[in-house]
């Protein structure tokens, strides 16, 4: 089966090992992302403001572009991504004077935006329609870890793009236990990582990240999986600096949720260039035979 | 020719200010039939229908046409002033030019000669009037009332005290509803049980109450006054004539099951009476939980039982019964935790509902009046207690307010605290409304003597951690966010109808609302009726309330039902439809278009019979018969089309 | 590697005196209603039950609580709240939106406020204040999303 995929700019350089590691676990099951031949920044936050339909346009070109390619389906692995693209394309298309605007405005790009182009989707959902059986008959290198899933903010809100219920979501949880895993119940699993702050009050990152990662650890964390590059930054990064400054910090290796499936099913190992994490995952992997 | 009075009433301003009622009264003064004709300012008023009722005498009229505002109002009136000197109410008939003409227009030429033609049109259908009875239907003076809680009970008590028989069906084994299940009521902390249980035993002793418990209604048909309702009486494999109450039986059942009264803290057996108060007192057997109905062993019960009273064999018994009017009170149901993922949708043992922390309070619950947690059994030193838990939430629960909960989250803390004294208690609430009598000056002891923390702010989010549970909320009085560790949490939910509810409504053709409560005939004016006549509403079943307030209720609708019985007879209007079976040709297409059911088709005679008691007068058939052999009282074809000959011409 | 804090724990809160006066012309001007144009958002849907603040994972760095910031957009003061730190604290998490019992969107108001100071102001931060480390280290999105929190 065919999809087109929007990679988004983190994909392709600080979070290279989510794009390498997803769109060779769906080749497992007969899913080929193409990746969109033309596509744009997303915006990166969707605007949410009523009387500017500028900050609209960045993610809707690139859904414009999307349905040129003919696809139904379009896969993004940032959860960032995710939240924008679907948000702005519900704001325009739910009202017929913002799309009115917007293709005047576009007329020149070519393609009349109706709202409905594109059904967007993450990899989790992409995942749970594979079904568990399937991702169990793939399972290449059983293991018995205890996983932490971390959800953050934007795959779970606002409710009309949630990919499940915001206050209980199970849909990682379950895709864990599928694969042999073990889920880690701890409260903070979608607790905000304080997102962009780290540019500027980075005091409230290292707060959200030493309360969800003290919790995951002492709720029996041996790994943390997350869905979203600034994600993994906040809480890779600075745990690492946290952990510089606290010498009695314990820490757990952060990894994309693709990075383990892709370990679990056998995968080559050098699809992830494990350097780039603060925490280093290695041992930790090795020493449950994932490597 | 018939001789008509026609009289044109004023209303003040309201029709004269628009209507030129002089200048009518001078142009019809000659129209065929009106022998007299003469506006007056208030025709309601006593000498107005004194003027009626003299010309009447004087001129010997036999019909009357009275030109004002809507039937709906004054109809009636003009009937009995007509009535009081001899005229047949039925030859009185209201033309409205006010709601109809003046109310709704304001070119008043235009809307002059609109009246004119109205006063005509109904001048011709009176022309061809005939004196008409109203139909007598007799009634049944019984009463039947559903749900055994104390608005039903307090209902039926009122009936049968009146000198009325009365058949009380509760669905569980026991009378008692919610109140046997509370500890103890606010404002005074009487023992819920302690007040509730004279009632129940009058209930059961009352030489007029005929009760059915573990029964309900399956079926119902008829109409006010004349209703037939099917009870079915469900099996519960025990003589209740031979059972004495032992209790030998209950003692010696091997199988456990979690107690449905108890909130599932605590089990009873699979032969079972609900609580040690119950009323009857005799046990019924759950059978989807008898191991000998799953495997066919044990018979333990049949076997100890020094009376013989247990019946494996005993059937399900249909009753049909006939009654006149039909009380509705089926209570109410708490919102399910499984509904409220942010508080652990009914994961967490210590985080339970109101009525769960009433059988922890109880003396005859599972703890025996003791304050434990459910999950270790230990006194919980650190309480939280919640309200507006699913009610006030229009984004994702229930937008009303369930009433009761400030009231009784104030009880809960204060007897908390009266029990554990060096524990402490916090409320999370957003308002507090202590709207009944000592209600204020209770809440107000709980803060004051019992030093309640009332924290004014929701709680965002609760999470198990090392045998506490962590709770997230708000104080917006203070501006800060409070985290408690609390050993238990008590959530006050939502009151919503009792499950089954809706499903009975539409049994018995009454209304309800979006959320299943009954809906009553106005909200105002008429609290204990529903839209059927002949049926009665009391209690949570309509919307949630207080103990006093039910019982307030209650009485309201047994006092309704007492009124229909002390009359003689129901009384229905004769404007229905009846057969001339000389020109009926047994087509039956008036009996497909009747939406009341009162048509049949006799199959011998092959022609249409009408229930005249039935029919509502809306003269569908008359319209849709072919052969004008359905005619519709005082609404003939001949009438009919007369009227509009004078409203064209 | 650090980056420097900027409009923490504002100094210009103490300018919010605990005594107003008001009167429809506050209540009712451009200013007290902009924050609902912009925004899209009805205010006075908010009966103040604190849920938002309580759910809020970065309250304890803002001047006001959310809850505190929607009764005053209610109360008109708005131009007090363009003082404050709250809306630049704000992680745009949406956690306040996802909890409210009455559908108030409070990330909506607080992106609406940010509008209004930047279409003002036009910037609430420094670029050229970043470090250059911290510009290669980060992934671009939080630059980004930085950028289009604060400038406009």
């Amino acid at each position: 089966m065919e999809l087109s995929y929007y990679p988004g700019c983190t994909l392709k350089t600080t979070a290279r090992n989510f794009e390498t590691t997803a769109l060779a676990v769906l080749e497992l099951f007969d899913m080929q992302a193409r990746e969109l031949p033309e596509w744009y920044c997303c915006g990166v936050n969707f605007s949410q403001v009523q009387d500017n339909l500028m900050l609209q346009l960045a993610p809707l070109r690139t859904l414009m572009r999307a349905k040129q390619t003919g696809s139904r389906q379009l896969l993004t692995l940032c959860a960032m991504c995710y939240n924008t693209l679907r948000r702005a394309q519900q704001f325009i298309g739910e009202d017929e004077a913002r799309r009115a605007t917007i293709n005047d405005f576009m007329d020149h790009e070519g393609g009349d935006f109706t709202g409905d182009e594109v059904e967007i989707i993450d990899i989790l959902t992409l995942l749970k329609q594979i079904g568990p059986d399937k991702l169990q008959a793939r399972i290449t290198r059983p293991v018995s870890l205890q996983v932490a899933p971390y959800y953050g903010c934007l795959l779970l809100r606002p409710r009309t793009v949630a990919i499940d219920d915001p206050n209980n979501p199970q849909i990682m949880e379950n895709l864990l236990s599928a694969v042999g895993c073990q889920p880690v119940a701890y409260p903070f699993r979608t607790d905000c990582c304080a997102s962009y702050q780290i540019v500027n009050e980075p005091q409230i990152v290292h707060s959200q990240t030493k309360k969800i990662v003290t919790s995951a650890v002492q709720h029996g964390a041996e790994l943390l999986v997350v869905l979203c590059p600034l994600c993994h930054y906040n809480l890779d990064a600075v745990q690492a600096e946290i952990a510089r400054a606290e010498r009695t910090f314990k820490t757990v290796p952060v990894l994309y949720f693709t990075q383990l499936l892709a370990l679990i099913f056998g995968l080559p190992a050098a699809l992830n260039d494990f350097g780039t994490h603060r925490i280093d995952p290695v041992p930790t992997l090795k020493a449950k035979g994932l490597l | 020719m018939k001789k008509i009075g026609v009289f044109i009433c004023h209303c003040g301003i309201n029709i004269a200010g628009t209507v030129d009622v002089k200048g009518i009264a001078e142009k019809l003064k000659n129209y065929p039939g009106v022998v007299f004709i003469q506006d007056y300012k208030y025709m309601c008023s006593d000498p107005g229908q004194n003027l009626i009722r003299e010309q009447i005498r004087e001129l010997g009229l036999e019909a009357v046409v009275v030109a004002a505002c809507s039937p709906t109002l004054h109809e009636a009136t003009f009937r009995r002033a007509v009535e009081s000197v001899g005229m047949n109410p039925y030859e009185c008939e209201i033309a409205n030019i006010r709601e109809q003409c003046s109310w709704v227009h304001h070119d008043k030429t235009a809307a002059t000669a609109k009246a004119e033609i109205i006063i005509k049109s109904v001048i011709e259908k009176a022309r061809l009037d005939e004196d008409l009875a109203p139909v007598q239907v007799p009634i049944t003076r019984r009463a039947l009332v559903i749900g055994g809680g104390v608005a039903g009970m307090q209902a039926a008590l009122n009936i049968a005290n009146s000198g009325f028989e009365v058949l009380l069906v509760e669905k569980n084994p026991s009378i008692g509803g919610r109140m046997a299940q509370l500890s103890e009521t606010f404002p005074t902390l009487d023992c819920s049980q302690c007040i509730l249980t004279p009632k129940m035993v009058e209930v059961a002793q009352h030489p007029r109450i005929k009760l059915l418990t573990y029964s309900e209604l399956t079926d119902v048909s008829g109409f006010v006054g004349n209703f037939r309702v099917t009870i079915r009486q469900k099996a519960r494999y025990v003589d209740w004539q031979k059972c004495t109450g032992c209790g030998v039986c209950m003692e010696k059942c091997p199988v456990k099951v979690a107690s449905e009264f108890d909130s599932q803290l605590a089990n009873r057996r699979a032969i079972y009476t609900p609580f040690p108060q119950a009323v009857p007192n005799k046990p019924v057997l759950d059978r989807p939980h008898c191991t000998y109905f799953k495997t066919g062993k044990c018979q333990i019960c049949k076997k100890l039982c020094p009376f013989d009273a247990i019946d494996y064999d005993q059937q399900d018994v249909v009753l049909t019964e006939e009654v006149g009017a039909i009380v509705v009170a089926t209570g109410y149901d708490l919102y399910g935790l499984e509904h409220l993922p942010e508080y652990g949708a009914g994961n967490i043992p210590d985080v339970i509902d109101g009525l769960t922390f009433e059988r922890i309070l109880s003396a005859s619950g599972p703890f025996s009046g003791e304050v434990r947690r459910p999950s270790d059994g230990k006194v919980p030193q650190e309480v939280v207690f919640i309200k507006c838990v699913g009610s006030r939430d229009p984004e994702n629960h229930y937008p009303y307010c369930s009433k009761v909960c400030c009231m009784y989250t104030t009880k809960h803390a204060m007897l908390y605290k009266h029990r554990v004294p060096d524990g402490q208690a916090y409320v999370f609430y957003m308002d507090v409304r202590a709207d009944g009598k000592g209600y204020e000056e209770f809440y107000q002891r709980a803060a004051e003597e019992d030093k309640v923390l009332y924290l004014r702010g929701k709680v965002a989010k609760m999470y198990r951690d090392n045998g506490k549970i962590i709770v997230c909320g708000y104080d917006t009085l203070s501006g800060k966010n409070v985290e408690i560790g609390a050993d238990l949490v008590v959530l006050a939910t939502a009151i919503r109808p009792a499950q089954g509810a809706v499903e009975l409504a539409k049994l018995l053709k009454i209304q309800v609302d979006q959320h299943g409560f009954l809906t009553e005939a106005h909200p105002k004016l008429r609290p204990v009726e529903s839209l059927t006549a002949g049926i009665f509403l009391a209690g949570c079943a309509q919307s949630p309330r207080d103990i006093p307030d039910t019982v307030a209720q209650a009485a309201g609708a047994a006092s309704m039902v007492t009124t229909l019985f002390a009359r003689e007879c129901l009384y229905h209007e004769p404007i229905t439809t009846g057969v001339n079976e000389e020109l009926c040709s047994g087509c039956g297409i008036c009996v497909a278009v009747c939406p009341y059911d009162a048509r049949q088709l006799h199959r011998e005679k092959h022609v249409v019979e009408v229930n005249e008691v039935l029919c509502e007068g809306c003269g569908a058939c008359a319209a849709a018969c072919p052969s004008g052999a359905a005619q519709q009282r005082n609404f003939k074809d001949a009438q009919l089309i007369n009227m509009i000959k004078a409203i064209l011409t | 590697m650090t980056a420097m804090t900027l409009l923490t724990k504002s100094e210009e809160i103490n300018t919010m005196k605990p005594k107003i006066a008001l009167n429809k012309k506050i209540l009712q001007s451009a200013g007290a209603t902009q924050v609902s144009e912009i925004s899209g958002v009805n205010v006075f849907a908010c009966y103040q039950c604190g849920n938002c603040s309580a759910a809020c994972p970065a309250v304890e760095f803002m001047d006001l609580p959310p809850h505190q910031v929607i009764r005053l957009v209610q109360m008109g003061l708005t131009a007090e709240l363009l003082k404050t730190n709250t809306p630049w604290i704000c992680l745009a998490c949406i956690n306040c939106t996802v909890k409210c019992p009455r559908g108030v969107d409070i990330a909506r108001v607080m992106e609406g406020l940010r509008s209004i100071f930047l279409r003002d102001k036009f910037e609430h931060i420094n670029l050229n204040e970043i470090e250059r480390r911290l510009r290669e280290d980060l992934p671009q999105i939080a630059l980004i999303a930085n950028f289009r929190k604060n400038l406009q």
